[in-house]
């Protein structure tokens, strides 16, 4: 510096000046990343507040959503999301769990990489392209086959029985649950994988050495050490469930309402949003429905910020060990 | 010897187990594609890249919304890229250690996975409210905010991947940071960062939660972006939910349009990292 300065001051000058120009432009750019995430805030409790200052906390109990009465209750798209993501998610943990393992202790060097990729892209097909999959193949199937089957075996049940009656409509809340989870497993599978790979081979090797099976290191030695892994990768898969919107738009119904048979048409939040936003009329529709937007936004960003938190924590451990 | 045959046993099923659920998830991948090709082909011919969204019962071809969805994704990459870009190298050399790197890093994963239908309401009062109408434009600003998150992480894994030394060497010559982090370290990424672009390009280019109130849709063609445009993604979800046969083959022909697109980048992308290899910074 003091040589280049020493040679042309001038240059120098600016050099320190472009220096400060571009110091100053990465920065900026990087606090408009914060600003984003406040701004989106903001704006979504600006937008929500007519609605909220007008129902109260009736917003959040009421499971009426009529635009005729301007009546609107966010519960049942509340339940619509939740029950949908609970459903993806216990179909998804066990495939995505199954998947991991194979990919990590089961499958051949020459089949690791195609399987893995071929599972990543699943990830990487839009939403739409699952919406339209499910309504016209996969729903059929289910109404014809599946759900039948279902009435037929479950139905009379005590307890569960309640879940699975009234007639087959192919839509509904148990379909839009199963393209949530083909939708998420590729999420889940991905992160498990990546913490599996962090368990260190002499932990595992110890445990072959003792003589223990394939399924008993992976159970009692893989699982244990990359617990919080999993369940930060799980989180991850249920922001995306709780947030999709075209994929469960196609097969849900479209229906306010709370129906104790998962069969039913229900609706989420994003659904919903997808559905009316454009054709509301009135300000309290409109505010109503990004209330239901700000919601979504106070569920998924603590969902994501948890799952986050864990992994990060995951990276540190990961660091520190080495 | 009994308990040893049950180790093995539970040991074999939950193996099985775990190579069916590779097999259902394969399955499925595949099922979808052949859905695609199947119903999507038939559709396809020249008239599909020529001629107009018709009208129901009338023939036509996805040619304005072809068009619309280059002209936003090419802007919302205009948008999102540069600023990711330089976000993104905040985050890798100026800031690499400070503890606001730490808050942003945070954030940006937080809007990684953030739900897209919520960029799209923040879109909408941001922009379409105070234009009054909805337009290409607010279109490409929610695609553009969708590209920033995906296009900080990249840049930031990649600006990594570049050896000290070369930094440091530099340095050494007396160059400035912004000297050495233009003419020596993105060369360095180059292709490490075009790789995050093309990632960014094949998140975007399928959105459509954003895109329903923003930039909305439009049956003719038109290039102005004060106005609402066409795009792929919302002619795909009007058509295949509308009862015309019509509208729903340009739909399956659209899906897969885009399909195959999204796929073909995404590709594209991992062969670059691949070749890139471990520790290298690409030359």
């Amino acid at each position: 510096m003091n040589t280049a300065a020493a040679i042309d001051p001038r240059h120098a000058a600016g050099q320190r000046l472009r220096e400060r120009l571009f110091r100053a432009a990465t920065w900026v750019a990087a606090f408009l990343v914060l600003i984003l995430l406040g701004g989106v805030a903001a704006s979504l409790v600006h937008g929500a507040w007519p609605a909220l200052a007008h129902f109260r906390l009736h917003f959040l109990t009421s499971e009426v959503w009529n635009p005729v009465t301007d009546q609107y209750g966010a519960l049942a798209a509340v339940y619509g999301t939740v029950v949908t993501s609970i459903i993806a998610l216990a179909i998804a943990i066990p495939v995505s769990f199954g998947i991991a393992i194979f990919l990590t202790e089961l499958a051949p060097a020459w089949m690791k990489r195609p399987v893995g990729i071929a599972v990543e892209l699943l990830a990487a097909v839009p939403s739409i392209i699952y919406g339209i999959w499910g309504l016209f193949v996969l729903a059929p199937v289910l109404q014809r086959h599946v759900q039948p089957w279902l009435i037929d075996t479950l139905g009379p049940l005590p307890l569960v029985g309640k879940l699975f009656q009234g007639p087959p409509f192919g839509i509904g809340i148990l379909t839009a649950g199963i393209v949530l989870a083909i939708m998420v497993v590729p999420f889940i599978s991905a992160v498990t994988r990546d913490v599996f790979e962090t368990v260190p081979d002499v932990l595992k090797e110890s445990g072959y050495g003792l003589g223990a099976t394939t399924w008993e290191v992976i159970w009692q030695v893989v699982v244990p050490y990359a617990r919080t892994g999993m369940i930060g990768g799980i989180m991850l898969g249920l922001g995306r469930a709780l947030g999709e919107t075209m994929a469960v738009t196609f097969v849900i119904g479209n229906a306010h309402r709370i129906g104790s048979s998962l069969l039913a048409p229900g609706t989420t939040i994003s659904a919903a949003i997808a559905n009316e936003f454009t054709e509301a009329v009135g300000d309290l529709y409109t505010s109503s429905l990004i209330a239901l937007g700000a919601l979504l936004f106070l569920i998924t960003f603590t969902v994501i910020a948890a799952a986050r938190f864990m992994l990060l924590r995951l990276e540190r451990r990961a660091l520190s060990s080495v | 010897m009994n308990r040893r045959l049950l180790r093995k046993l539970t040991n074999l099923v939950a193996l099985a187990l775990s190579g069916l659920a590779t097999a259902v998830g394969l399955f499925f991948l595949g099922a979808i594609l052949w859905t695609l090709l199947s119903r999507g082909l038939a559709g396809m011919s020249w008239a599909l890249f020529t001629a107009m969204t018709p009208p129901p019962g009338g023939s036509g071809g996805l040619l304005n919304a072809i068009y619309g969805s280059v002209v936003m994704t090419v802007i919302g990459l205009l948008i999102g890229g540069p600023v990711g870009m330089l976000a993104g190298t905040y985050l890798a050399e100026y800031g690499r250690t400070s503890p606001v790197s730490a808050v942003i890093r945070f954030v940006n994963d937080v809007l990684l996975s953030a739900p897209s239908i919520i960029v799209g309401l923040f879109v909408y009062q941001l922009l379409v409210i105070r234009m009054g109408h909805f337009s290409a434009i607010a279109g490409a600003v929610a695609l553009g905010i969708i590209a920033i998150p995906v296009t900080v992480r990249t840049t930031e894994d990649m600006l990594n991947l570049v050896p000290q030394g070369m930094k440091d060497a530099s340095t050494a010559m007396g160059a400035y940071p912004w000297r050495t982090i233009t003419s020596v370290i993105y060369p360095a990424a180059r292709s490490g960062i075009v790789t995050g672009l093309l990632l960014a390009v094949a998140r975007i280019s399928g959105e459509t939660a954003p895109l329903l109130f923003t930039a909305l849709n439009n049956q003719f063609w038109s290039t102005n972006l004060n106005a609402p445009m066409a795009n792929l993604p919302v002619v795909i979800f009007q058509f295949a939910l509308s009862p015309y046969p019509n509208w729903q083959q340009l739909a399956w022909s659209g899906a897969l349009l885009i399909t195959l697109s999204i796929l073909i980048l995404s590709i594209t992308a991992r062969v670059v990292v691949s070749r890139l290899g471990p520790g290298g910074g690409g030359r």
